[in-house]
């Protein structure tokens, strides 16, 4: 996978399979401390401590289909090629937090990648999971960040599904400004 | 924080696609499913999800509903995409890149007839 917004799609994935109901996706681009750090955290099932111990080996899943995670074990290889690091946090019944800092300048770092997509397109396949995507970027000419907690768009919707057309179109047009406000300067 | 699209716009959004909605009826709940395993995504299948939600989106498709699902155990053939109108047997279409899924979105969900070259013998 060659952008960490894939990574990041992939980790929700994760997160909803746990049976997450409330999960947040946190990308803050800290270009004064030239950090780029990412991170999903649901509130599912959590891991026991020897599921959580082996969930950085590639050779182990709790998946029946197929017999290999690859996942987890390459985003904290492409964290650790770009002079930065994976981390786990995970109880049993509480959920769990995966959070991934590379170096924004690194020479080896993937490119952040379409972010707008990976949100739009976990926004529509779940909609019983309420989402929240926050992405913030601190720079030179001080800090922005866009916020979106999709609680009061589905209020306002009621029965109207997140596929119609027109709200597909706005849903698009929103993520597009929200990310488009915060990311000027910067280089993915 | 930046302003963003307001909820009084999405509450216009709303009434009009009630509006569409009693309009236009739809022959059958249509679901679109895409595999979206490690698997899936490491082939491509966001792509194929972008490409669907342009097709619903560019081509005013009303009444689908479109999720995701994990790795279905064919990791070869992914990106994976299912089609499942109504009453009907599902149709299960392996090697959906963003094309493929357009040409689906055209022939399958909007005129009913599958897309033979692509479907999986299961």
């Amino acid at each position: 996978m060659r952008e960490i917004a894939l990574h990041l799609l992939d980790i929700a994935e994760n997160s909803v399979s746990a049976g997450g109901r409330n999960i947040r996706m946190d990308v803050l681009e800290n270009l004064q401390d030239d950090l780029l750090n990412v991170s999903v955290t649901d509130d599912g099932r959590g891991m026991d401590e020897e599921t959580a111990k082996r969930v950085l080996d590639p050779f182990y899943t709790t998946r029946t289909t197929r017999k290999v995670g690859l996942g987890i074990p390459l985003l904290k290889l492409a964290a650790e090629s770009s002079g930065g690091g994976l981390s786990l946090e995970t109880e049993s019944g509480k959920g769990t937090r995966i959070e991934a800092t590379f170096r924004h300048s690194h020479i080896d770092r993937m490119p952040l990648g379409d972010v707008g997509m990976t949100m739009l397109t976990l926004l529509v396949s779940y909609p019983h999971v309420n989402w929240t995507f926050h992405y913030e970027v601190n720079g030179k000419d001080g800090n922005r960040q866009f916020l979106l907690d999709d609680k009061e768009i589905k209020s306002a919707l009621g029965d109207v599904p997140l596929t119609e057309p027109d709200v597909l179109k706005f849903l698009r047009g929103m993520i597009e400004e929200g990310i488009a406000s915060v990311t000027p300067e910067t280089v993915a | 924080m930046p302003a963003i699209k307001s909820l009084e716009e999405l509450k216009r959004v709303r009434e009009e696609a009630l509006a569409k909605k009693q309009l236009k009826a739809t022959p059958g709940h249509i679901q679109v499913i895409v595999a979206m395993g490690t698997c899936g995504i490491a082939a491509g299948a966001r792509d194929t999800m972008k490409s669907v939600l342009n097709f619903i989106e560019t081509e005013h498709l009303s009444g689908v509903t479109v999720t995701q699902t994990g790795c279905m155990g064919m990791c070869e053939q992914e990106p994976i995409m299912q089609v499942v109108i109504g009453d009907q047997p599902k149709v299960v279409y392996g090697k959906v890149n963003a094309e493929v899924a357009s040409q689906i979105m055209k022939q399958h969900v909007q005129n009913g007839s599958p897309v033979k070259d692509y479907v999986l013998p299961l």
